[in-house]
């Protein structure tokens, strides 16, 4: 009842707000939100995989760059964006397989997946001449790849319609609400169960005869395509793509957001990168001089304050006030 | 042979330079309930360990229901029919009765049929005022029952049970008893133990173990009667620490 409830307002409230922010505000939030289902795709594969995995900033360029390159070589942005999708879900599953069925620890897998998004850090940046092409798109070293084509409307024999702000946050706005409401069925689901339980004791799933290497891999191909699609529509959104998006910096930011948000919540995800985001950006115009110094502060704070993150506490909170029992735990969580 | 459910053949499992199981020759038919006791070492955990595939054996085969499972992963084995309750409860702490119980009914009978086989089985180990809770806030005992619920849910041909009375009152370990007797109707039993009155009241036919090999077996009487077994084991620890 409540769910349905906050999810109608969350739905009135995108719809408002191009009508009471200004067009740079709107602008900002489409990155923001951007920025969310990135942290929405570290959410599955840590909250609900419990896999920590340092390599979603990797399968967000990927996707970038994939959208780039099939965007300016075939003009289709519909195209661009689902090879977007793809690429990263393909690199995913490729990493997966061999980490997975290969039995890598956690902590391993921590390391590898931070490894493979510095050495595309590394090998992107090498690619500055401009024989490094696919194409016509230049990858373009550490400048970047340029003139990536805006997210465009296409239908079949009309011209293709490039989306102006407004229409690019309802298009972002909406298709963070779908991948929410989607990640959330896939999470109750009876395979959501089962990866809980995974993430609980794995050696005690095995021996009740469930396989958790191919459901390990499914989720962090689910979880890579989700970052590509986060990936793609920040290149169609910037038209601009630069190998600093794989760099450290970026690696722990996404966790850093989920961390503040709440792991393992979903909707946690979309308030620690939009609470982390605001903040940045209200340090970084209000003259504070060390920016990162205070935005480390008052993460560290944060921290400190709501361990499990900032929409449990909230949770929490309002049943205190409202005097109601928490739900039973009856799903893994 | 038509009716052996089990059967291993010059198991060996070696760590380093240890044997824990030494060329263990072991078979089990079909509806038999089979106590393995041994002092500490004799190899009864890696036994367990490596007929549920959680450790590869060195050397030697080890077959159920006529099918070579020496080289399956833990999923196949437990998928092939062979149930395990560890000795400290292995549940779901987080998550409800109901769902431990349900886990172990979709793996077994698929997601139509799950949601029945765990009201059943809740009935059965008396659990069903406490399905919601979380097995974390379970006592000891319950959450015992959990897992025994697990394995029936399961409904295994081999159920390997780890010391299920560990940690139980006299009165729950008797409620346990007449469990595993029912369980034997339905399945082959596997039950390490070291409570003697327990192995006595379930009336198994008995293995003993001892530096990875079978040393002697038969009733428990036969066992009491024999002297090896006494010195190395029963006559000098009635009732071995676990």
């Amino acid at each position: 009842m409540t769910a349905w409830a906050l999810w109608a307002v969350a739905v009135v409230v995108v719809a408002a707000l191009p009508a009471v922010l200004s067009l740079f505000q709107i602008v900002q939030l489409t990155v923001f939100m951007i920025y969310s289902l990135l942290a929405l795709s570290l959410d599955l594969i840590w909250g609900f995989g419990g896999i920590l995995s340092f390599g979603q900033a990797a399968f967000f360029g990927v996707g970038g760059y994939f959208y780039g390159i099939v965007g300016i070589n075939s003009g289709s942005t519909t195209l661009a964006l689902t090879a977007g999708v793809a690429g990263a879900a393909g690199l995913a599953a490729l990493l997966g397989y061999f980490t997975f069925y290969g039995r890598v620890g956690a902590m391993y897998f921590a390391v590898i997946t931070l490894t493979v998004t510095l050495i595309l850090h590394q090998v992107m940046g090498t690619t500055a001449d401009p024989r490094y092409a696919v194409g016509q798109a230049r990858l373009g070293g550490y400048n970047g790849m340029t003139n990536i084509p805006s997210l465009a409307l296409e239908a079949p024999g009309r011209a293709p319609l490039t989306l102006d702000p407004v229409q690019l946050f309802y298009v972002v706005g909406g298709l963070l609400l779908l991948v929410l409401a989607l990640t959330r069925a896939l999470v109750r689901s009876s395979f959501g169960r089962v990866l809980g339980a995974i993430r609980e004791d794995e050696l005690r799933t095995e021996l009740l005869g469930y396989d958790p290497r191919w459901r390990k891999l499914v989720t962090f191909a689910i979880s890579g395509g989700i970052a590509g699609l986060a990936g793609g529509l920040f290149a169609g959104w910037g038209n601009f793509m630069n190998p600093q998006v794989f760099s450290m910096f970026q690696s722990a930011l996404v966790v850093i957001w989920v961390m503040v948000g709440g792991r393992g919540t979903l909707y946690g995800a979309v308030v620690g990168t939009l609470v982390v985001q605001s903040l940045t950006n209200y340090l970084g115009t209000a003259s504070v001089t060390y920016t990162t110094v205070a935005l480390g502060a008052v993460l560290v704070v944060i921290v400190l304050l709501f361990p499990r993150g900032l929409v449990p506490a909230i949770g929490g909170a309002v049943r205190r006030v409202s005097g109601r029992r928490p739900p039973a735990p009856e799903f893994a969580r | 042979m038509n009716d052996v459910v089990l059967q291993t053949r010059g198991l060996v499992k070696e760590f380093g330079g240890l044997r824990a199981v030494n060329s263990l020759d072991f078979t089990l038919r079909r509806g038999e309930l089979r106590c393995v006791i041994g002092p500490n070492g004799a190899g009864k955990s890696t036994l367990f360990k490596l007929l549920t595939g959680q450790l590869k054996p060195t050397a030697g085969t080890i077959h159920f229901k006529g099918l070579d499972v020496t080289r399956l992963l833990p999923h196949e084995i437990a998928r092939a029919g062979i149930g395990i309750k560890f000795q400290v409860p292995r549940v779901y702490d987080s998550l409800s009765v109901a769902e431990n119980l349900w886990l172990s009914a979709r793996s077994s009978h698929g997601t139509a049929g799950a949601g029945a086989i765990v009201d059943r089985v809740l009935a059965e180990v008396g659990l069903v005022e406490r399905r919601a809770s979380p097995v974390g806030h379970l006592s000891h005992g319950d959450r015992q029952w959990v897992e025994i619920g697990m394995v029936l849910t399961a409904d295994p041909d081999l159920v390997l049970l780890d010391e299920p009375t560990a940690g139980m009152t006299h009165a729950e370990a008797r409620r346990t008893a007449d469990l595993v007797r029912e369980i034997n109707r339905r399945a082959t039993l596997i039950v390490v133990e070291h409570d003697m009155d327990f192995v006595r009241n379930i009336a198994g036919y008995v293995t003993v173990l001892h530096r990875g090999a079978v040393l002697a077996e038969g009733t428990m009487d036969e066992i009491r009667a024999n002297d090896v077994v006494r010195d190395i084991y029963l006559g000098k620890r009635p009732r071995a620490r676990s």
